[in-house]
């Protein structure tokens, strides 16, 4: 089984800080790191490999700084990576950033003389928090999609995603080729060994841009292919003037407040 | 790029299964409803499912001026291929120049598909949306960055201009029996072989059906409760109070509570009448997931703990004797 799995070099969004005088994000020294999501859908594709034969290859649409997120995905099982970065592509919203991967798939599947069973991404990015380039991606290639997968299973030509939905899951089963996007994994994604680290660091990691894509339509990519323009940002504010209660016992605490709520008639 | 005034009305997506709408279509109903008073256009009702008339109706006495509803054996269950063909369909006849979807895993699953198919923007998992006045664009506000950040997102140029909405963020209108609308029937199908999933198997994991983005009362835990059989202590709470037992991520992360109690960015938004935040120390993540609270109670042994910024009413302390203190305080006064 081929599979392609599309990763995204994000903020570690646990790290970031509002700058309390500026109210803009503080990004200086937090570090990089795979999209957590993306990296069930790497583990899961290496695991299927590794059942049934094939090739992992993994891409990732970002500056040139992205290829450590490449390399790392290299040391715990791809077999390949390619970085999707080219000028025309800045700014590209979810819409024209699909269409980039999609058109770089088919051109990596030229480069490698393969054809992709699968196509795995995480849910979502931690930064963006879209959830719609995976969606997308299918679109753009026509093919089946199943979002939110907990496990994929792999039987006969077809596989059956164990898809999380609101009280529990659903089994849900597609021939393939197909997309998956990828929540959670009932295992962990596995660590890289120093061996497998230096590997990775040898590795060559090509750079597709706009000119190695020639079927591409530069109108559908970077803002000029974005229907959504964004009109401004700002920082929520939090800041309430509420009652807290320090240093008193906890049953007199307590009474204190349950007499402010029912005194406010909350309840 | 498209003719812009070809365009008109505002369309609300109703999600069904098994015939049974998700209250997050009506909730979406009540947002759009003043949306559509100020663009002086319809508020449109649009119903993919199986045996869904009465959705449709309940619909419009949740406050839309009419229903478009497809119905048909294949949408008794969703599948993408056939709501968003169905969808798409849709839109291309007649034209709705808004687009709003709850961000159910369903609809997040549709919405990208069919803005994609269009070739329109969409934006996801708006918490605030108004008309810009300068353009008359919907400006969809939305957190990113893990909550850090909120961004303003409008689609000038592309129609139908598309928003998902998570369930909970905004509430349900009165449901006013007396109001009537038209209800447009479309006979849209998708072959079964062009349905290219199958649903294998359902399997429900949660006991009683947990409902935090309904709850009017949530007693929620974080990392501070130090263990699944300390919960035992918010549930006394709860109990006292008749509330839903909520938890942080990391709660999920510990496995001491399931997936489907989780509050926050990556968890249920909720907007209750009241929420207890116990042993939370308040990450923006958790945060994000729960402002739409009317009143919020914090108890956190740190007196440093964000989550006070937040709170409406603090106690700083051992959850350990604050708890079991509150529930017995709650007694008393109900008695």
């Amino acid at each position: 089984m081929n599979i392609c799995v599309c990763i995204k070099q994000v903020p570690d969004t646990n790290e970031i800080k509002v700058d309390p005088v500026t109210h803009t994000l503080v990004r200086a020294g937090v570090p990089s790191i795979v999209n957590p999501f993306d990296t069930y859908a790497q583990e899961v594709g290496v695991r299927l490999k590794e059942k049934l034969g094939g090739k992992v290859v993994v891409i990732s649409m970002g500056p040139p700084q992205a290829k450590e997120a490449l390399k790392s995905c290299l040391a715990v099982g791809a077999d390949a990576a390619y970085l999707i970065s080219g000028r025309k592509f800045g700014g590209s919203d979810t819409l024209a950033t699909s269409y980039i991967l999609s058109e770089a798939i088919k051109a990596v599947e030229e480069k490698e003389g393969l054809k992709f069973d699968l196509i795995l991404c995480g849910k979502q990015a931690v930064d963006g928090d879209t959830a719609q380039v995976g969606p997308e991606i299918a679109e753009h290639l026509d093919l089946p999609q199943i979002t939110y997968a907990l496990d994929i299973i792999e039987e006969d030509g077809e596989i059956q995603v164990k898809r999380e939905c609101e009280a529990g899951y659903d089994m849900i089963a597609t021939k393939l080729p197909a997309v998956v996007t990828v929540v959670k994994l009932p295992y962990e994604p596995r660590y890289p060994t120093i061996k497998s680290k230096m590997a990775a660091k040898k590795k060559e990691i090509p750079v597709l841009s706009e000119e190695d894509i020639p079927s591409i339509d530069l109108a559908c990519c970077g803002l000029k292919g974005s229907p959504t323009k964004v009109k401004k940002t700002y920082t929520p504010v939090r800041e309430k003037n509420g009652v807290k209660l320090a240093g008193m016992p906890a049953e007199e605490a307590a009474e204190q407040v349950v007499k402010l709520i029912y005194d406010a008639k909350i309840l | 790029m498209c003719n812009l005034t070809d365009y008109k009305n505002m369309w609300v997506f109703i999600e069904t299964e098994c015939g049974k709408a998700k209250n997050v279509g009506y909730e979406l109903l009540n947002v759009a409803k003043p949306l559509a008073e100020e663009k002086g256009c319809e508020l449109v009702a649009v119903v993919i499912g199986k045996d869904i008339e009465g959705v449709a109706k309940d619909a419009i006495a949740y406050g839309a001026d009419s229903a478009i509803i497809v119905d048909g054996p294949e949408y008794e269950y969703y599948t993408t291929d056939a709501f968003a063909n169905a969808m798409v369909a849709l839109v291309e006849k007649y034209k709705p120049e808004t687009l709003m979807i709850g961000a159910t895993n369903n609809g997040r699953d549709m919405g990208p598909r069919v803005s994609c198919r269009l070739k329109t923007g969409l934006t996801a998992d708006c918490t605030e949306i108004a008309i810009d006045e300068e353009t008359g664009n919907i400006a969809w506000t939305r957190p990113t960055f893990g909550g850090n950040l909120m961004a303003t997102i409008m689609c000038p140029e592309n129609r139908p201009q598309m928003g998902t909405v998570r369930p909970g963020v905004f509430k349900k209108g009165a449901y006013d029996e007396a109001r009537t609308g038209e209800i447009i029937k479309e006979d849209i199908h998708t072959a079964p072989e062009d349905i290219r999933t199958r649903l294998v198997e359902r399997v429900q994991e949660v006991a009683e059906s947990i409902n935090l983005e309904e709850a009017e009362i949530i007693v929620s835990g974080g990392r501070g409760v130090g263990s699944a059989e300390n919960f035992a202590l918010l549930q006394e709470l709860a109990d006292v109070l008749g509330a839903t037992v909520g938890c942080s991520r990391a709660v999920v992360d510990a496995g001491w509570m399931p997936h489907a109690h989780q509050v926050g960015q990556s968890g249920k938004t909720v907007a209750p009448k009241l929420y207890f935040a116990i042993g939370i120390s308040g990450a923006i993540q958790h945060v994000a997931g729960i402002s739409g609270s009317d009143t919020i109670v914090a108890v956190n042994k740190d007196a440093d703990a964000p989550i006070f910024d937040v709170a409406d009413y603090g106690i700083v302390g051992n959850l350990n004797e604050v708890v079991p203190a509150l529930t017995a305080a709650f007694k008393a006064q109900k008695n």
